[in-house]
């Protein structure tokens, strides 16, 4: 009798996969739409000091990065453990800001230039005559929009004294 | 003659080049944007400018030196302050309402002292650091300065509107945000610029002496 068949043993039939890739192609987009490729590659140990007064940078392409810090352990033979200043992706100079500011200029279009600023990434170990180095280069070439990037966090835990 | 149907190309290896991607842009994705004090430097100007004069009891003067320590002259009086410490004095200089006639100040709640700043546009913050001062201790005088500002201006907003329910860091962050329509930001705009007018950031910042 056909009607009353039993079930051929009790094996589960497998789960179709087909639709896995579809999944895995829609993760995929999400992370290629939301990625950011690191610009610069550090050179420096950087890291950040806090503060909770902070804003937000948004609008990255009207931001110009200045990293400042002592250079890492690579590179401590060849340039030694004062802080130093990272433009682009080589060390340089307080001289040579004006440059790289006007350079980065020339790539924005001109009605977005008055919009620029100039986020200083700087250690929180550096001292502050190199600091005020660099900000007497950007008063010099105009640029005074700046931003002390920081972490998020209590700014006075974080102080050793 | 049979119909002949193309073989199927064997799609099981697809999940597999698909993950392959996407590990690599899991692992490449920076998300978090940056955030920080953002400041204004004073532009460079080489004429002769008239020295303007300021009294004494206006002024706020903070002082780092080379071993991080702070060293605060206000109110004819010198001492050394931790910077914990410095919110608090910040915002009471502010607050302070010493000014009679013109000078008086509607809006502070300080305890008037003769001694101390007349009102909010006349109070002047100045800081001064050594170059061997350590950037983190000047980032949290910074962050604490701007805290006070912050502070006084939060209250004076919420005073001055309150049907608005939000105070004057949470208007800020709603006004450059870039969701916020173009109506509400203008009427905002109006609200922000006026409470800034009354509480000006008179924060200046001396050029850092040579340690010997």
């Amino acid at each position: 009798m056909s009607k009353f068949k039993k079930k051929k043993g009790g094996e589960l039939p497998a789960i179709s996969t087909a639709s896995l890739p579809d999944i895995v192609f829609m993760l995929l987009f999400f992370f290629m739409v939301a990625t950011e490729m690191r610009q610069n590659t550090l050179m420096i140990e950087n890291k950040l000091p806090a503060a909770d007064q902070v804003e937000k940078l948004d609008k990255k392409d009207l931001v110009m990065y200045i990293y400042a810090g002592k250079p890492s352990q690579r590179f401590e033979s060849q340039y030694g453990t004062e802080s130093r200043i990272q433009l682009n992706d080589k060390f340089a100079d307080v001289s040579e800001i004006a440059a790289f500011i006007s350079a980065e200029r020339a790539s924005k279009r001109e009605e977005l230039v008055p919009f620029l600023t100039t986020a200083l990434k700087v250690d929180s170990d550096a001292n502050m005559g190199l600091v005020s180095d660099i900000k007497q280069e950007l008063r010099k070439v105009n640029a005074l929009k700046i931003n002390y990037t920081t972490r998020k966090g209590d700014a006075l835990s974080g102080l050793k004294n | 003659m049979a119909k002949r149907s193309a073989p199927e190309v064997n799609a099981g290896s697809m999940a597999d080049i698909a993950f392959l991607l996407l590990i690599f842009f899991l692992v490449t994705t920076t998300i978090e944007t940056d955030s920080g004090l953002s400041r204004k430097l004073p532009p460079l100007d080489d004429t002769q400018q008239e020295d303007v004069i300021i009294k004494k009891k206006n002024i706020f003067q903070l002082q780092v030196n080379k071993n991080n320590a702070l060293l605060l002259n206000t109110g004819g009086e010198e001492k050394v302050i931790e910077i914990k410490d410095l919110r608090k004095a910040t915002v009471d200089f502010l607050d302070n309402g010493g000014g009679v006639g013109e000078d008086a100040c509607r809006n502070c709640q300080g305890n008037r002292n003769p001694k101390s700043s007349d009102n909010f546009d006349k109070a002047i913050v100045s800081l001064q650091n050594d170059r061997g001062a350590k950037y983190d201790v000047y980032i949290a005088i910074q962050n604490e300065i701007l805290a006070a500002y912050n502070q006084l201006r939060n209250r004076e907003f919420v005073k001055a509107y309150p049907n608005l329910d939000m105070n004057f860091v949470e208007a800020d962050k709603k006004y450059s945000d870039p969701r916020t329509s173009s109506s509400e930001k203008e009427r905002l705009k109006e609200k922000l610029e006026a409470i800034k007018i009354m509480i000006p950031q008179k924060f200046s910042e001396a050029e850092p002496k040579k340690s010997n």
